[in-house]
């Protein structure tokens, strides 16, 4: 296993923190979790629009089959994650604390569509074209798998007078605890090395870069040797440093390419892809799978066993946690996502969806945004912040609810990594209160432009 | 099982940083400096610091508890580390009332009277000092001589720092090389074998505290590192005209406050600005007015006015300079 030496590892060039890697679930072997009895599927998992209910109660569905049709360009296709009889179409909470129209199917067995190819065979060759690829990846629900759930085709489908140079490959995973992509990596390499090449065909360009950080040397080991002849897939090797999976800074790493204010990705030709969705891209396109399943980590405070999953969607939570030793006593605090950017939820049989990378049990919370002291002036903030931004002038505007003169400030550049409210020694919560602003903000820039 | 789950938005970790352990850091880092101030000054400096710091906790405490009635912020740190820098500020012989009155000042007049912790525009013991020696002038520039380990509490003999001595020798129209004779080696100045207040006399503890708080990132390095460059940049210029005239650099350097003010007073965070190229306008902007009131001014010693003077400019150096943005022009080619 060789590492790299930490003074040639590419990075962004501004801001950034180091918190605790605290990678418990690292190298645990994905486990397959046993189908449970009954799961619950919200017809939105994505960002974008509802999908449209496509079935009834009392019927019989297989794995595969396609419960919720995408609504819209920017929506996603829900498919049954299990075989069975859908018992019931009601409002459900989901992770995020909402309801949601969710589809709840009583399993039975483990049926699959016909077409869907379940054998371990590896597929290289890849016959679709460009716009069967970007159509097939839509009708089979793909999404961003890294948290955001942004519709993958969408973001392949590349504006006419824009272009594609470089496909990125995000397996840099840089949020704490979490270990589902780099897992992957350590077993489904190959596939994810195809699932990159269909992306690349799909977007027309013969240059991929694989972004991984050097907390996963294996991982860069592996990748680095798997394409060490070709020539059209390289593997970046990067500094442990957050947000260095964040879009903006991701590219900046590895291309020193700065995206605009206001831009995005395609702006500077790039367009980002998480391995995880390259994985799923592979499967949806080389195996005709559909994203129903994916790997979650679980992981916490005194956990028995930190594990790595690979969950059916609409799997309720608590299966996942039970799996592991149950929810250690004290626990507090339970997280969907990473602890610098997941959200917190209420109640453990909310199901996993296409944007659950991780389950994160705490034992006390370590941020308290209720008790604070004055700002002290550091400038710590302004110092860790990955967007060149004054946290603590955009909070003292959001407080005094100055908006307007907020805007000038730029909180819409925010990407709510929150090294600002990590970093801060007087504990305040800068990021919530950047979060109102920036909404604030974007309400006055919607008024404007619609006069 | 009964779950008591919290809400609450992210980040969900924090850096366990705090307040405290920042100004306990700063406090820390004064250790060595202490440390060389009873070793030249004796039982003395034990007792002005502890006035110092005892006076200026007692009276953040009295004006929290009966004035604001506020919670108390007592053992943050912060009015500890005013006391400690108002203490290094000042001579070692000074009587204990004036002390106190320097602490009211710091803490009731330049600190709390704003606000308290974060929001006072100067900083606390530099308006201290500046009103001690406007008040008590004698008192102020009668500097002890430093004695290894005097102990007794026999007053010792006092003199004038070596800035005082080149400024009052210029003014006599002394030779500079007659004036060189009267001024401690540079090795001396390095250790702190000089007249001056308790704080500023050893360059050696003051990097060495320097590079503690860079070590704990409690600062960073653009403020003492403009300070420093812009002095030396300017007296070496000038040495360079008119070597009779002008001190070396490393005679400015070491020789008054240019160490301690660079090192400990323009860096506090509260007063200082907060984007990297404000640090540096900031730092290079007290540099210059030092070596202007040194050498064309009244003042032997003008670091402390140098940085209460660009302490006023700081809100306006926020506001227009501010951080390098993210995608703020395009720099694709």
């Amino acid at each position: 296993m060789s590492s790299f030496a930490t003074h040639t590892l590419k990075t962004f060039s501004i801001g950034g923190i180091h918190p605790p890697e605290n990678k418990w679930s690292a190298g645990q072997k994905i486990v397959t979790l046993p189908i449970p009895k009954q799961v619950s599927i919200p017809v939105i998992q994505h960002i974008g629009a509802p999908s449209k209910v496509l079935v009834n109660k009392g019927d019989v569905v297989k794995v595969g089959q396609l419960l919720a049709e995408s609504s819209g360009f920017v929506s996603a296709n829900v498919h049954a994650s299990v075989s069975g009889k859908v018992s019931k179409i009601e409002s459900a909470f989901d992770s995020s604390g909402y309801k949601r129209i969710s589809v709840i199917i009583d399993v039975q067995g483990d049926e699959w569509l016909e077409n869907i190819d379940l054998t371990d065979n590896l597929i290289s060759n890849i016959t679709l074209e460009s716009a069967e690829i970007v159509k097939k990846i839509n009708e089979m629900g793909i999404v961003g798998l890294g948290g955001a759930t942004f519709p993958t085709h969408v973001k392949l489908s590349i504006p006419e007078n824009k272009k594609a140079e470089y496909l990125i490959i995000n397996a840099v995973e840089c949020e704490p605890y979490l270990t589902s992509d780099h897992q992957l990596m350590m077993e489904k390499s190959d596939q994810i090395i195809v699932g990159t090449r269909i992306l690349m065909k799909a977007l027309k360009v013969n240059k991929a870069i694989i972004g991984i950080e050097n907390n996963k040397p294996d991982a860069i080991e592996l990748f680095s040797q798997k394409l060490s002849g070709p020539s059209d897939i390289e593997v970046v090797a990067l500094k442990v440093q957050y947000p260095q999976g964040g879009e903006k800074q991701l590219i900046k790493s590895v291309l020193n390419r700065e995206v605009p204010s206001g831009k995005l990705p395609i702006d500077v030709g790039c367009v980002v892809q998480n391995v995880g969705t390259a994985f799923a891209v592979y499967e949806a396109i080389q195996k005709n799978k559909p994203l129903i399943e994916r790997v979650v980590c679980v992981s916490g405070h005194d956990l028995k066993n930190p594990s790595n999953f690979m969950v059916r969607m609409g799997t309720p939570v608590e299966t996942l946690i039970e799996a592991t030793g149950g929810v250690p006593e004290g626990t507090n605090l339970i997280i969907n996502g990473g602890p610098m950017m997941g959200k917190s939820i209420s109640r453990l049989d909310v199901p996993v969806t296409k944007g659950t990378s991780g389950i994160l049990m705490f034992k006390q919370t370590v941020s308290n945004h209720n008790q604070y002291q004055a700002c002290i002036r550091c400038a710590k903030c302004v110092s860790v912040c990955p967007m060149g931004l004054e946290p603590y002038y955009l909070m003292s505007l959001a407080q005094k609810n100055r908006f307007d003169e907020m805007e000038a400030a730029y909180p819409t550049d925010c990407i709510e990594c929150g090294s600002c409210s990590y970093t801060c020694p007087s504990h305040r919560p800068l990021l919530d209160f950047i979060r109102l602003g920036k909404s604030e903000v974007n309400q006055i820039i919607r008024q404007r432009n619609q006069r | 099982m009964n779950l008591n789950l919290k809400m609450s938005l992210s980040p969900h970790i924090h850096s366990g940083n705090s307040v405290k352990k920042e100004m306990y850091g700063v406090i820390w880092a004064l250790v060595p400096v202490w440390l060389v101030s009873i070793y030249f000054f004796g039982v003395d400096a034990l007792r002005v610091t502890l006035i110092s710091v005892l006076a200026c906790l007692a009276f953040e405490w009295l004006i929290q508890k009966f004035l604001n009635k506020t919670e108390s912020t007592l053992w943050d740190g912060s009015a500890g580390v005013t006391g400690i820098l108002l203490a290094f500020n000042l001579p070692s012989n000074l009587p204990t009332w004036m002390i106190i009155v320097g602490a009211f000042v710091a803490i009731a007049i330049a600190k709390m009277s704003f606000g308290g912790l974060g929001q006072n525009p100067f900083n606390p013991a530099l308006v201290a000092r500046v009103f001690m020696l406007i008040s008590f002038p004698v008192q102020m520039t009668s500097w002890p001589v430093p004695d290894a380990l005097n102990f007794s509490m026999v007053d010792a003999q006092t003199g004038a720092t070596a800035l005082g001595i080149m400024k009052e020798g210029l003014k006599n129209g002394e030779p500079m090389s007659e004036l060189m004779n009267h001024i401690p080696e540079t090795f001396d100045m390095l250790l702190g074998r000089m007249g001056g207040s308790m704080g500023e006399v050893s360059a050696l503890a003051l990097i060495l505290g320097g590079l503690f708080m860079w070590w704990r990132k409690i600062i960073t390095w653009h403020i003492p590192v403009s300070i420093i460059a812009t002095i030396a940049l300017f007296t070496g210029i000038l040495h360079a005209l008119n070597p009779g005239q002008y001190a070396t650099p490393s005679f400015h350097i070491l020789a008054g406050g240019a160490l301690l003010g660079a090192i400990f007073m323009a860096t506090d965070m509260v007063t200082s600005p907060m984007s990297k190229k404000g640090m540096l306008v900031f730092g290079i902007g007290i540099g210059l007015i030092t070596v202007i009131i040194r050498v064309f001014g009244a003042y032997p010693e003008g670091i402390s006015f140098a940085i209460l003077i660009m302490n006023a400019f700081v809100p306006l150096i926020n506001k227009y300079l501010k951080p390098n943005r993210f995608g703020k022009e395009v720099k694709n080619g």
